[in-house]
């Protein structure tokens, strides 16, 4: 019963609300009012926003797969610590998240910035001074950095899991070292790096924190196109409509995962 | 390969994990706003005289300190904390102040209804849209003890016919701010500033502001802020596309600092800002587009709600003191509405053109009253494109 009420009041009602606004005309200041329209849906189908919902999915793409290429090998290395080390190594892996996460976004700018620690450090050795930040790698930088936790953890888990006598009977029985990775080591955490990457990509999808302030407004996400739509241009039907499209993309995304997780359970029965 | 139940169980995680993540999604990292919560200890109307200092021959029915709270909802870095200090022990009323960065999150607020604040600064056609909405109080601002001290321009306003809702607080223009010794050209109109050929290419900056950015660029193209003629659009949207690659950033934060460093040349810019950036860079200069310039004027408001209606009328009318607001001007580099106050403004902002707009341009130089909704869409779907 406590779950049904739980689902109700933080699942159906707020999305139930989001998609009937999706189907209403918007009020001259912001609100929703009759009558109901198509018009928000088929604007949604206008090049201007699926470009713009294209380049959100390569940003958080990319800051997946770059946290998933630092993430794995940390999780490999947090594995190999002793027991108390690993407490240590995960406490620390955790920490970032106890700052506010707008503080940890500010301090990029102060590293990232014409005058910041990279650009001094470069000039130092004759490749600065440089431009990173408001520009779309420092977005990537950033969405990496806010996430990567969430990479973490989950590959770790199932790396623990892993019962360490398979790699060393690969070993002995002479597999390298790519070949225990490939064969052994990636298809077995699998389920973690798919968890892993959907909990970086989903927020970094939505997020418009940071393409607001390393981006420097430069390159728009889908989050900040929603959030305008909201507080700037008041359009709530739009914004609810967008909404309802990085939903439908998530809900595919998720599909894909459940099926490819059910054949390669198949093959694994 | 994996045991099932390990799969199921990572399934099971994941689904868990993803109805959070989802929440995520739609608020990745909000900040929230503070206040709202502050002790409503309302201070009572009192009619005793008693020491009040300030307003030396107070109306009739007009109410004198006496304690008490008052919960200020202002621009961020908008009124300078000596004064409110000054306030605070002239009138012995405690101020909590809470601060927004756009008029649009002031009208969520309010919206919400879950705000409680004595007194809000929205801009001109916010204000409109507020009585429009019934989000104000009627204080009737004329009859305020210090209104003899209204400059005549601004004893009526557009958006609050008679002052019956909102006193002045500052005003100023939305120009272009640029240094003439690096920009490599002259800048005099918007449409040098959105030059696709600019020799400050790379060294532009903007104000991340929808409004005013196409406002500008519809003067620039011939057409005048509003306008509902698409084909004033599409001249537009090539002029922002041929920009585009010039502009280094559309970030309103950090424009002092960007522009009194050098990181940038050329910037769309508020002029009270400017006079900050001059302060350490006094090769900037501040241009009052040939197309022509908004002004903006923001408002001291009472919301619908207040618990302070007294003290939220004792700040105001302290605030129309010609002393008082020339202080506030010295702090933000903003001209205000209350004759008399240039008296006590620093020497270098009473005559800086920058500051007060010289007669030559005074016709370049009128408020823009909010678009109608056609306009609004249109104005929506340049700047997506604009900034994606």
């Amino acid at each position: 019963m406590p779950a049904l009420v739980y689902l109700l009041v933080l699942m159906v009602i707020p999305l139930g609300l989001v998609i009937a606004y999706a189907f209403l005309t918007s009020g001259r200041f912001g609100g929703v009012q009759g009558p109901a329209t198509l018009d928000n849906i088929t604007r949604l189908f206008q090049p201007l926003y699926l470009e713009v919902l294209a380049s959100s999915v390569v940003n958080a793409g990319l800051a997946t797969f770059i946290a998933f290429l630092i993430g794995f090998p940390a999780a490999l290395a947090i594995t190999r610590l002793s027991l108390s080390w690993q407490t240590v190594a995960l406490i620390a892996v955790v920490m970032p998240f106890w700052t506010n996460f707008l503080i940890r976004t500010y301090a990029w700018i102060l590293l990232l910035n014409r005058e910041g620690i990279l650009s001094d450090g470069l000039a130092l050795i004759g490749l600065g001074p440089i431009e990173v930040l408001y520009t779309r790698e420092a977005v990537i930088l950033g969405l990496t950095y806010a996430y990567i936790p969430l990479m973490v953890l989950p590959i770790y888990a199932s790396l623990q899991r892993l019962d360490s006598m398979l790699l060393e009977a690969a070993c002995n029985l002479g597999a390298g070292p790519w070949r225990r990775f490939r064969t052994i080591l990636l298809p077995l955490t699998m389920p973690g790096i798919i968890t892993g990457c959907l909990f970086v990509f989903i927020p970094s999808l939505g997020n418009f924190v940071i393409p607001e302030l390393l981006g420097g407004g430069n390159s728009q996400m889908i989050g900040n196109l929603i959030r305008d739509q909201f507080l700037k241009s008041r359009d709530w039907p739009f914004g609810s409509a967008l909404s309802l499209l990085v939903l439908a993309l998530l809900v595919i995304i998720v599909m894909l995962q459940a099926s490819a997780a059910r054949r390669s359970r198949k093959w694994g029965a | 390969m994996t045991p099932w139940h390990k799969r199921r169980a990572v399934g099971l995680t994941l689904a868990l994990g993803l109805t959070g993540m989802l929440a995520l999604t739609a608020c990745g990292g909000e900040t929230t706003m503070g206040g709202g919560d502050e002790a409503a200890t309302s201070a009572p109307a009192s009619s005793e005289g008693g020491g009040a200092a300030e307003s030396p021959q107070p109306a009739a029915d007009f109410p004198t300190p006496n304690g008490g709270e008052l919960n200020l909802y202002n621009w961020t870095d908008y009124i300078s904390p000596d004064l409110l200090d000054r306030f605070e022990s002239e009138t012995g009323i405690t101020v909590n102040l809470d601060t927004y960065d756009s008029n649009e999150t002031l009208l969520a607020k309010l919206q919400s209804g879950g705000a409680n604040y004595d007194v809000i600064m929205p801009s001109d056609y916010m204000v409109a849209q507020m009585i429009d909405l019934g989000l104000l109080q009627q204080i009737d601002v004329a009859s305020f003890p210090n209104a003899q001290y209204l400059k005549p321009e601004f004893a009526d306003a557009y958006y609050d016919p008679g002052r019956k809702y909102t006193a002045p607080y500052m005003y100023g223009t939305t120009g272009i701010a640029y240094d003439p010794t690096k920009a490599g050209m002259e800048i005099t109109s918007w449409a040098d500033f959105f030059a696709a050929d600019s020799p400050a290419a790379g060294k532009i900056g903007t104000l991340n502001d929808q409004v005013e950015v196409i406002h500008a660029a519809l003067r620039a193209v011939g057409s005048a802020p509003c306008s509902t003629n698409r084909d004033d659009y599409i001249k537009v949207e090539e002029l922002l596309a041929g920009w585009k690659p010039n502009l280094a950033v559309i970030n309103s934060d950090g424009v002092i600092g960007r522009m009194a460093s050098g990181e940038q040349t050329v910037h769309m810019m508020w002029n009270g800002a400017f006079t900050r950036a001059e302060a350490d860079n006094p090769n900037l200069e501040y241009v009052y587009p040939a197309e022509g310039v908004t002004v903006w004027a923001d408002g001291l408001a009472v919301p619908v709600g207040a618990e302070n209606m007294d003290n939220a009328k004792i700040f105001i009318n302290w605030l129309m003191d010609p002393e008082n607001i020339g202080e506030a001007t010295n702090f933000v580099g903003y001209d205000n509405g209350i004759t008399g106050s240039d008296e006590f403004m620093r020497a270098d902002l009473g005559s800086n053109p920058a500051v007060i707009i010289p007669d030559e341009f005074k016709a370049l130089a009128a408020p823009v009253p909010g678009c109608p909704l056609e306009a609004i869409d249109l104005y929506d779907q340049v700047w997506t494109n604009f900034k994606k």
